[in-house]
């Protein structure tokens, strides 16, 4: 039996300020998951991956995180990226405090 | 306190300088990640979670009000307005951005630190018992020492690609405040027949395989030191398994070949290399000693201090609790806690780190030190000075009388800013630190080592607490294991597992019956939790944590 594929998004940290980063649709990066773009097969999945990795001058450490698609965008499946699209539980600080600069 | 010479100052300033251009080129596209990554690591640089780490070097726990005052500076004006004291007396900044990071380290180079081998498979931060120096119960102060291993083991050309990290802690007293049990190499100062000399250790660490070190050496005398310890990561270096990283240290090292074969060929190593130094090592320990002479203690009357112990009871268990014993008696040893309850075990915040640089300068001759229990400490403190330091303390957050008790957690990063992390920790040691303060109980609980880490790489020493807690990611939920009975000093002992973890909700709670179950058993509160434990053993703790599955068995049985 052909396990089902979960959905992914390509992500990495910004090579400059290292803020997490997603890949978009028009190959770009930004800093928020609702915006990355979702893979849904492993085929487009291996070949986005290998394309943002060839970023090098903007980011660092690509790899493909599982995502549940919901209708804000995908959500992160498991709470290690939960913590990596929000900031630390600690202080108010990382992409929440931007957020709420925006 | 040791002064940087010409050459220390040249030799910052030039590495600063070549890792400057180091970052360009990666922004540029000169050098790829690859190429960069072991660049940046051998100056302390990580990527993390959320951002970039700098981990920066305070060798042996020292540090000065104006070093303090500059890493103020770094924090707010290259960060955000914090700093974070880890267990191998480092501080680290979590939020730099890559084309600052020259600039930061030339800041750290103005005030005579750096970033260098705090990563890497290098020998790194040498680390010393933080009461070096002070502590009425040491026989000498051991930070010379470990000052000329930091000189001998920084930029060692043959040590710069070992097979792993690795880690040297010195201390200059009987009672191991330094975890020497728990390093690669730990040396305990000795004394044989009115001669000074080290017991070497060799072979601890913690992390995915904790083993307490195994006496190598049982002693060697300070004119063979650095040849005995070249001899040690030079077998090392040849023997260690390049092929398995999690097999790479010398704690496997020796636990596959064994103490007496890694012994034998160290023996052999040192008898080449022993003459090679030529007597150079000795004649730099004599410059660098003159760098450690004792402040010019102040005598004065204590009786306001006497009478303010009396009859302030804030101030008095404050004495108690984070003084210790000065060998000169008419000083003390003041802990300040980086733990209130609520906040982040280790952090402190710019305005903290000014505050503290004042007090040191106006009442500690200068001196800071940041302990492995990732709390700071004025090592040398006239007690007539003691009511306006704590006054002082108290103003900035800095008061709580909670040193060696339950909310005295070490706690790592965890999940929050790691990216070796398997689940969190700060807000574990945040709920177990205030629910206990809220009970008003941790003073009659008394001396309780609660070390929480994120991880199996244990950077937050589990194994070695009374109660150890690790956090793991089980099923893609975060899980909290316990282990009971470790011991981080001179009766090191890796602590037992309790059983099956606990979710985040669940372990407080369980912290919480393990606490009762040691008031039920302890003789008296003279006796504290480790004893306890080593009295009565896990069961009827286990059965604390446990009680359903007691029920059942008992049930069985019936």
């Amino acid at each position: 039996m052909v396990r089902p594929f979960i959905d992914k998004v390509v992500t990495a940290n910004d090579l400059r300020e290292g803020d997490v980063v997603y890949l978009t649709e028009t190959n770009n990066w930004t800093r928020h998951l609702s915006e990355a773009e979702v893979l849904q097969d492993e085929a487009t999945a291996k070949a986005r991956l290998t394309a943002g990795s060839g970023d090098v001058l903007k980011i660092i450490g690509a790899y493909l995180a599982d995502v549940t698609a919901a209708e804000t965008g995908p959500e992160p499946r498991h709470f290690r990226e939960e913590f990596r699209r929000t900031g630390p539980s600690n202080y108010f600080h990382g992409k929440q405090e931007s957020a709420e600069n925006v | 306190m040791y002064k940087y010479t010409q050459f220390d100052t040249d030799f910052v300033h030039q590495r600063n300088a070549q890792f400057r251009a180091q970052i360009e080129r990666r922004l540029n596209g000169s050098l790829t990640e690859d190429e960069f990554k072991p660049l940046r690591l051998m100056n302390g640089l990580y990527l993390q979670l959320h951002a970039y780490m700098l981990r920066v070097a305070i060798p042996y726990g020292t540090l000065n009000g104006g070093q303090m005052r500059q890493l103020a500076m770094i924090a707010e004006r290259w960060d955000k307005g914090y700093g974070h004291f880890t267990t191998r007396q480092n501080i680290q900044f979590n939020w730099p951005k890559l084309p600052d990071v020259a600039d930061i380290l030339d800041a750290l180079g103005d005030v005579e630190m750096h970033a260098i081998q705090t990563s890497g498979n290098t020998i790194r931060n040498v680390t010393a018992d933080h009461f070096a120096g002070a502590a009425a119960d040491e026989l000498e102060d051991p930070r010379p020492y470990a000052e000329l291993i930091r000189q001998w083991s920084t930029d060692h050309p043959e040590f710069q690609f070992l097979p792993r990290k690795f880690k040297i802690a010195l201390s200059g007293s009987p009672r191991d405040r330094a975890v020497t049990r728990a390093h690669d190499i730990g040396l305990r100062m000795v004394k044989r027949q009115g001669v000074i000399g080290f017991e070497v250790i060799v072979g601890g660490g913690l992390g995915r395989t904790p083993m307490i070190g195994k006496v190598i050496r049982e002693f060697i005398p300070p004119a063979e030191l650095l040849p005995y310890l070249e001899a040690i990561v030079s077998v090392w270096n040849l023997l260690g398994r390049r092929d398995n990283k999690y097999k790479a240290r010398i704690k496997i090292t020796v636990h596959e070949h064994g103490i007496d074969k890694i012994k034998a060929l160290v023996e052999e190593r040192f008898a080449l290399l022993r003459d090679s130094f030529q007597g150079n090592d000795q004649r730099l320990l004599e410059q660098i000693r003159t760098g450690f002479a004792p402040p010019a203690f102040k005598t004065g009357p204590l009786k306001t201090f006497e009478q303010r112990y009396g009859f302030d009871r804030v101030f008095r268990d404050w004495v108690d609790t984070n003084t210790h014993p000065h060998r000169n008696n008419a000083y003390a040893i003041v802990s300040i806690s980086l733990k209130t309850p609520g906040k982040t075990p280790g952090d402190a915040s710019a305005e903290q780190m000014r505050v503290m640089a004042d007090i040191a300068e106006r009442y500690g001759h200068d001196e800071l030190r940041v302990s492995h229990e990732q709390n700071l400490i004025l090592p040398h403190v006239h007690k007539s000075d003691l009511e306006a330091v704590h006054k002082a303390m108290q103003g900035a957050g800095l008061g709580t009388a909670n040193i060696g008790l339950i909310s005295d957690i070490i706690a790592c990063p965890g999940m929050d800013y790691c990216a070796l992390a398997t689940a969190r920790s700060i807000p574990i040691a945040q709920e177990i630190a205030t629910h206990f303060d809220a009970l008003k109980a941790e003073h009659d609980i008394g001396v309780l080592k609660v070390k929480i880490s994120g991880c199996i790489n244990a950077c937050g020493h589990h194994h070695i607490g009374h109660i150890g807690i690790l956090g793991l990611d089980r099923a893609g939920v975060e899980n909290y294991q316990i282990t009971l009975g470790g011991d981080a000093t001179e009766t090191a002992a890796i602590g037992d597992r309790a059983g099956p973890g606990f979710s985040a909700d669940e372990i407080v709670p369980a912290i919480d019956r393990l606490v009762a179950a040691y008031l039920t058993h302890r003789i008296d509160a003279s006796e504290i939790f480790l004893q306890t434990y080593r009295r009565v053993g896990l069961a009827p703790f286990k059965q604390a944590l446990y009680p359903t599955a007691a029920r059942g068995k008992q049930a069985n049985a019936a």
